[in-house]
């Protein structure tokens, strides 16, 4: 309270006029921090013209071709993108069809079931999930999951799949646990933690009143769910999806170790395939080739374009949730 | 609702079943963390002894640690939080201070929401073509730079956010005691976020740490212990790559402590960042 008896005396004087210097420097300070958020605008303007110069020469050798062809050959230097942005878009999608159910579940057990006590550690827990690094769920899959999924996956599948059955024909493979639908698991344990974060988070927006009148009606906590919570927080939750299918798109190291890195089409859910992160990270370092880097690059692009879309879309839903 | 018995049995087992599902799901998360987590703590601790500390990355075969890879790696993060840290809470600011509702600020807001999530294989690709190909030569400076690059959003963000929860009567009440805009930011605004702040730097520093896709061709590797940011550097994301996949047993060895410690490091670091976040709740 002394500060008010200070100052009193100081606010009834007539106001010092502002100094040039003070002006100058509130306005250099302004100028310091528009600075600063032009530069991160800048930095992304960088990222996307560094890959069109970098992959321009790809371009414009293969034309067309360069995104039909899944041909991918450094010693003939002939190089296509089909292969890598299918197992891309294949690994990400089955990831996103594992983690979205048990995402929802996490959220929804977190927001309406979970006894209080438990709730902050295991909300905690969950989210200690999505900090662990890239390259340690790398070797864990390979070294841990792998063989587990081999022994006690793969190979009962492979064995109880009927000879000429379409079914036998998805799920041949070479029985060392690596391939795409590995990584597909091991993407949807990595990207689960953010889903059903953002859908915890959404889940919370609903009113209080509205949920309860629903339960006060005699709803089950299904019928909740089902009819209130999820209609309610519809554009939002499909927000909160595309976000994890944005991770899962670019996800590299672990993705590297577990896939088998095969070019060309995948062609069963237990094959080898390759992404296009884990193409430009086996091979960018070693391409001293111009057109192997510059078609390395192209693929970049390429996972640039795709993963920008899919971003903007999600920001777009979030955002259009949060202010209505 | 119908009242008659066969649907109310019906309601009955799909609530059952619905809630047998959340609690599948949830204890499903549990149990791949524990795994992961036992696997680190069973494969690595044997390799965690002083030597890790002491030696730099053996040949094949011969004693080692990963002095050079925890030294350099320290280095680049701490170069690249430098960076990020004065970036992203300048943009920050100026998105929550100047910016508000205006056009650019959406568009800033919104770009930097994407520089966040995109791969990070991709800032390596960039930094490559601008720091590394031009000079011909790897180094660890570009690594800070790719890893900077990459924290520099997540601050952004968190600053941000922390700041527009700031009241408006503190900045109001700064403002009539004749402070200009600069001096109430600074003294006022950031003194009374810095918890907020600070929480999503360490949330940063947690995520560059175990980067490695960006650091693959930028900073390379290095044998040998080393201080020159200018040249290749050794960092612990790319010797664990490497050593992983190795054919020798020490060299796997190796790499699951450096997992490990990796691991420990930022899940440390993410949980101490949540209990700051939490104290100003409290108060």
């Amino acid at each position: 309270m002394t500060v008010t008896a200070d100052t009193a005396p100081a606010a009834a004087a007539p106001a010092p006029p502002r100094s040039a210097f003070g002006a100058a420097f509130d306005r250099g300070f302004e100028i310091l921090c528009f600075s600063a958020a032009t530069f991160l605008l800048t930095a992304l303007g960088g990222i996307v013209v560094s890959l069109v110069i970098g992959g321009w020469p790809a371009f414009q050798t293969f034309g067309l071709n360069f995104f039909v062809s899944a041909e991918w050959d450094p010693v003939q230097e002939i190089y296509g993108a089909a292969g890598a942005v299918t197992g891309t878009l294949v690994s990400a999608t089955l990831a996103l069809v594992l983690a979205l159910p048990l995402s929802l579940g996490i959220a929804i057990f977190l927001v309406e079931l979970c006894p209080p006590i438990l709730r902050r550690p295991i909300g905690t827990a969950v989210e200690l999930l999505a900090g662990i690094p890239s390259i340690v769920y790398g070797m864990w899959g390979l070294f841990v999951f792998a063989p587990w999924f081999a022994k006690h996956v793969q190979m009962p599948i492979m064995m109880s799949a009927r000879p000429g059955t379409l079914w036998e024909t998805i799920t041949t493979g070479v029985p060392n646990g690596a391939g795409i639908l590995s990584a597909s698991i091991i993407l949807a344990i990595m990207i689960l933690p953010f889903i059903a974060a953002t859908m915890r988070e959404l889940l919370l927006t609903i009113p209080a009143q509205v949920r309860e009148s629903a339960y006060g009606l005699g709803s089950t906590t299904f019928e909740v769910v089902r009819k209130v919570s999820l209609p309610y927080i519809r554009t939002g939750a499909i927000g909160a999806v595309m976000l994890g299918l944005g991770r899962a798109l670019g996800e590299t190291m672990a993705v590297t170790f577990i896939i088998g890195n095969a070019h060309g089409f995948p062609t069963s859910i237990f094959a080898s395939g390759s992404t296009i992160a884990s193409t430009i990270a086996n091979e960018f370092a070693e391409a001293t080739e111009e057109l192997h880097a510059a078609s390395l690059i192209a693929l970049g692009l390429v996972l640039f374009v795709i993963t920008f879309a899919v971003l903007a879309l999600a920001r777009l839903l979030i955002g259009r949730q949060q202010h209505t | 609702m119908s009242t008659s018995p066969a649907p109310r049995l019906a309601r009955r087992i799909n609530e059952l079943v619905f809630l047998a599902f959340c609690w599948t799901a949830t204890a499903v998360a549990l149990l791949f963390l524990a795994a992961i987590l036992w696997s680190l703590l069973s494969q690595g601790i044997g390799g965690l002894d002083l030597d890790i500390f002491t030696k730099s990355t053996p040949a094949p075969g011969s004693v080692g640690g990963l002095l050079n890879a925890i030294v350099g790696s320290l280095m680049m993060c701490v170069v690249a939080m430098v960076g990020a840290v004065l970036v992203g809470v300048l943009a920050g600011t100026w998105l929550s201070e100047y910016a508000r509702d205006s056009h650019y600020g959406k568009v800033v807001r919104f770009l930097n929401d994407v520089l966040l999530s995109a791969p990070s294989i991709l800032v390596g690709l960039f930094v490559y073509e601008v720091l590394v190909a031009p000079v011909k030569g790897f180094s660890g400076l570009a690594g800070s730079v790719a890893l900077g690059l990459l924290a520099a959003p997540v601050i952004t963000r968190t600053t941000e956010d922390v700041l527009r929860l700031q009241p408006t009567a503190l900045r109001e009440a700064s403002v009539a005691l004749g402070a200009p805009v600069w001096r109430t930011i600074l003294a006022v605004i950031w003194k009374s976020a810095r918890g907020g702040m600070l929480t999503g730097a360490l949330l940063a520093f947690a995520r560059i740490s175990g980067e490695t896709a960006p650091l693959l061709f930028t900073a390379l590797n290095n044998q040998f212990l080393s201080f020159d940011l200018t040249k290749p550097t050794a960092n612990l994301p790319v010797v664990i790559f490497n050593f992983a996949l190795s054919a020798y047993d020490d060299w796997r060895r190796l790499a699951w402590a450096g997992a490990l410690l990796i691991a420990a490091t930022v899940l440390t670091v993410t949980v101490v960042a949540r209990i700051l976040a939490r104290e100003p709740r409290r108060s």
